[in-house]
C-alpha cells in the first residue's frame, strides 16, 4: 500500500495527474470509502487496504469534466466497468491515468458479522482476520470473509490501465450461475414466492441504482419529481411497482457483473440474481459475452443474427 | 388444468402497423373469428414496443400478452424486428424466472397475408390464457399490495 501511496503522490506532484481518485481511510480498517485527493497533505488519508471492494469507475463520469488528468486505482473487475464505461461514450480515456492495483479478493464487514461475531472493535485485513470484539479475540478464515462475487471473479487481469502495482491472488472456487441455475429448477409458484420475499425487503434508497456503473443516464427513469426518495417504498406508480425488473433490463448486455449492486444493497436483495440471469440466457443464445471485455465489442442486445432463436424457445423447454 | 367457463381473460396484442395489423384486418374482412378478449394496440414496428410496455400491460391487469409483427426479414424498416426478437426473447426468460408462467407471453411474427393465421393464432392464445387464469402475479413485483 506504501508502494501505491508513494507512487500516486509522485505522479500527482509532477504534474502527471490533477487528483488521485482512490479510497480514503475510514473510522476502521473496514469501512474506506471512495474519495479525490488533490494535495500531497489530502493524501495522507489515502489508503489501499483488502476491504476497498468500491468499483471507482463509475466516479470517471464527473472526473472527465475536470481539467487535467485523474489518477484512477482500478482493481481487475473494475477495469471491466471502466471498458465498458468508455465503449458507452460516458468517460475520456485521455483524463484517466489508471494503475491497475492487484486483489487478493476483498472483504466484507457484513461476511465477519455473519460468521456469528458481536459487537466487533477492530478487524484487521489479513489472512486470517483478527477480530477484536467486546468479548474477547477471534478469528476469521479470509475466505469466509471474502465477497460473494470474489468467490466468481472474472480473473486477474486488467483489461485496460496505464500501468500496474501489486500481487493479485486467483480467488475463483465457486460456479457463477450455480444460484440462477437453481432457480430455474423451481415451480412458477417456488420462483415467485423466493423473489416475493427478497423484494418486498426493498427499501428503494436507491443505492443499487447510484452505485451501478451501467446506470449512468442523465435523466433516470426512477427520478421523479413528483415524489421524494421518502416515499418511494409506499408508492404504487408503475416504475416502483417494476423497479428492480426494469433496472435489470436497461443495464442487461451492458451489465459487467461487477457485484456493485448486491455489495452496497442494505437489505441485502440478492440482485445479482436479475444480471445473472441475463448474462447466462445472453452466453446460451448469441454467444459467450462479457461486458467491458472488449471496447469495441457489438452489445449483446443492439445487434442480432438472422438465425437468432424465437421467443417461443422460453416455453418450448426454457434456454439452456 | 380446469377451464373456467366464466373467465374472459384480458389480452393485449401489439400488432405492428404493416404487416399484423393489416393481418388482422384481413382476418376481419374475410369474417374469420377471434375473441373479443384481445385487445389489439397499434405499434409502428414491432421494435417499438418497449419491454416495459409488457410490463405495463401486465401491471394494468393483463392476463396474457401477444407481440406480433412482420416475419423476419420482412420488417418494414428491414431489421426492427430481429431485434424485438432478442429483447423479447430475454424478457419473456427473465418473466418465467421470477415466475409469470410463461405462456401468458408469446410473439408471433403474422404477415398482411396471413389473416387465417392471425384467427388462429388469437384463438390459440386466448384458449391458453383461459386455461392458465387469471395473472395475480404482476401487478407490484414488490408485492406490497
Ligand atoms: S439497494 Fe436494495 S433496498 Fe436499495 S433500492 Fe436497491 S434493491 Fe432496494
Ligand atoms: S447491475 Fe450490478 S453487477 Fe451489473 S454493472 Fe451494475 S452494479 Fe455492477
Ligand atoms: S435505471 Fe435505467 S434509466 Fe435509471 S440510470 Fe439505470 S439504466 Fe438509466
Ligand atoms: S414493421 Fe412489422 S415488425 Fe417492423
Amino acid at each position: 500500500m506504501q508502494g501505491l501511496k508513494a507512487r500516486a503522490l509522485e505522479l500527482l506532484n509532477d504534474g502527471t495527474v490533477s487528483r488521485v481518485l482512490g479510497w480514503k481511510i475510514g473510522e476502521n480498517t473496514y469501512d474506506p470509502e471512495p474519495a479525490f485527493f488533490e494535495t500531497a497533505e489530502a493524501m495522507e488519508q489515502f489508503v489501499y487496504n483488502n476491504f476497498c471492494a468500491a468499483n471507482l469507475s463509475k466516479y470517471m463520469i464527473e472526473a472527465s469534466k475536470l481539467e487535467g488528468k485523474t489518477l484512477v486505482c482500478l482493481k481487475p473487475c473494475d477495469s471491466y466497468s471502466f471498458n465498458q464505461l468508455l465503449a458507452e461514450h460516458r468517460i475520456d480515456r485521455e483524463k484517466a491515468y489508471i494503475i491497475g492495483v492487484g486483489c487478493k479478493g476483498k472483504l466484507s464487514i457484513e461476511k465477519v458479522k455473519q460468521s456469528g461475531l458481536k459487537g466487533i472493535l477492530s478487524v484487521t485485513d489479513t489472512d486470517p482476520l483478527k477480530v477484536e470484539t467486546l468479548y474477547g479475540d477471534a478469528e476469521v478464515a479470509y475466505k469466509d470473509a471474502m465477497l460473494d462475487r470474489c468467490h466468481v471473479c472474472k480473473g486477474k487481469e486488467h483489461v485496460v490501465y496505464d500501468e500496474l502495482y501489486g500481487e493479485s491472488e486467483d480467488t475463483s472456487d465457486a460456479d457463477r450461475f450455480e444460484q440462477v441455475r437453481a432457480i430455474e429448477a423451481m415451480s412458477p409458484e417456488e420462483k415467485f414466492a423466493f423473489f416475493q420475499a427478497e423484494l418486498s425487503k426493498c427499501i428503494r434508497c436507491n443505492a443499487c441504482r447510484n452505485v451501478c456503473p451501467a446506470c449512468s443516464c442523465r435523466k433516470c427513469v426512477f427520478d421523479s419529481n413528483k415524489f421524494d426518495s421518502a416515499q418511494k417504498a409506499n408508492v404504487d406508480s408503475f416504475e416502483e411497482k417494476m423497479f428492480h425488473i426494469i433496472r435489470a433490463f436497461h443495464v442487461a448486455g451492458r451489465c459487467t457483473d461487477c457485484g456493485e449492486c448486491s455489495r452496497v444493497c442494505p437489505q441485502g436483495i440478492p440482485l445479482h440474481l436479475f444480471n445473472r440471469k441475463f448474462i447466462k440466457d445472453i452466453n446460451a443464445l448469441y454467444g459467450e459475452y462479457q461486458a467491458g471485455a472488449d471496447v469495441d465489442a457489438k452489445g449483446p442486445l443492439t445487434s442480432f443474427t438472422t438465425e437468432d432463436a424465437e421467443p417461443g424457445v422460453v416455453s418450448q423447454g426454457g434456454i439452456v | 388444468m380446469s377451464v373456467n367457463e366464466e373467465f374472459r381473460p384480458k389480452i393485449v396484442a401489439f400488432c405492428c402497423n404493416w404487416c399484423s395489423y393489416a393481418g388482422a384486418d384481413l382476418a376481419g374482412s374475410s369474417r374469420l373469428a377471434y375473441p373479443a378478449d384481445v385487445k389489439i394496440i397499434r405499434v409502428p414496428c414491432s421494435c417499438r414496443v418497449n419491454p416495459m410496455f409488457i410490463l405495463r400491460a401486465f401491471e394494468k391487469g393483463a392476463d396474457g400478452v401477444i407481440l406480433c409483427g412482420c416475419h423476419p426479414g420482412d420488417c418494414h424498416y428491414s431489421t426492427g424486428n430481429y431485434y424485438t426478437r432478442r429483447r423479447m426473447t430475454m424478457l419473456f426468460s427473465m418473466l418465467d424466472f421470477i415466475g409469470v408462467e410463461n405462456g401468458r407471453t408469446r410473439v408471433e411474427w403474422v404477415s398482411a397475408a396471413e389473416g387465417v393465421k392471425f384467427s388462429t393464432t388469437m384463438n390459440d392464445f386466448v384458449a391458453k390464457i383461459r386455461s392458465l387464469g387469471k395473472n395475480v402475479r404482476l401487478g407490484d413485483l414488490r408485492c406490497k399490495d
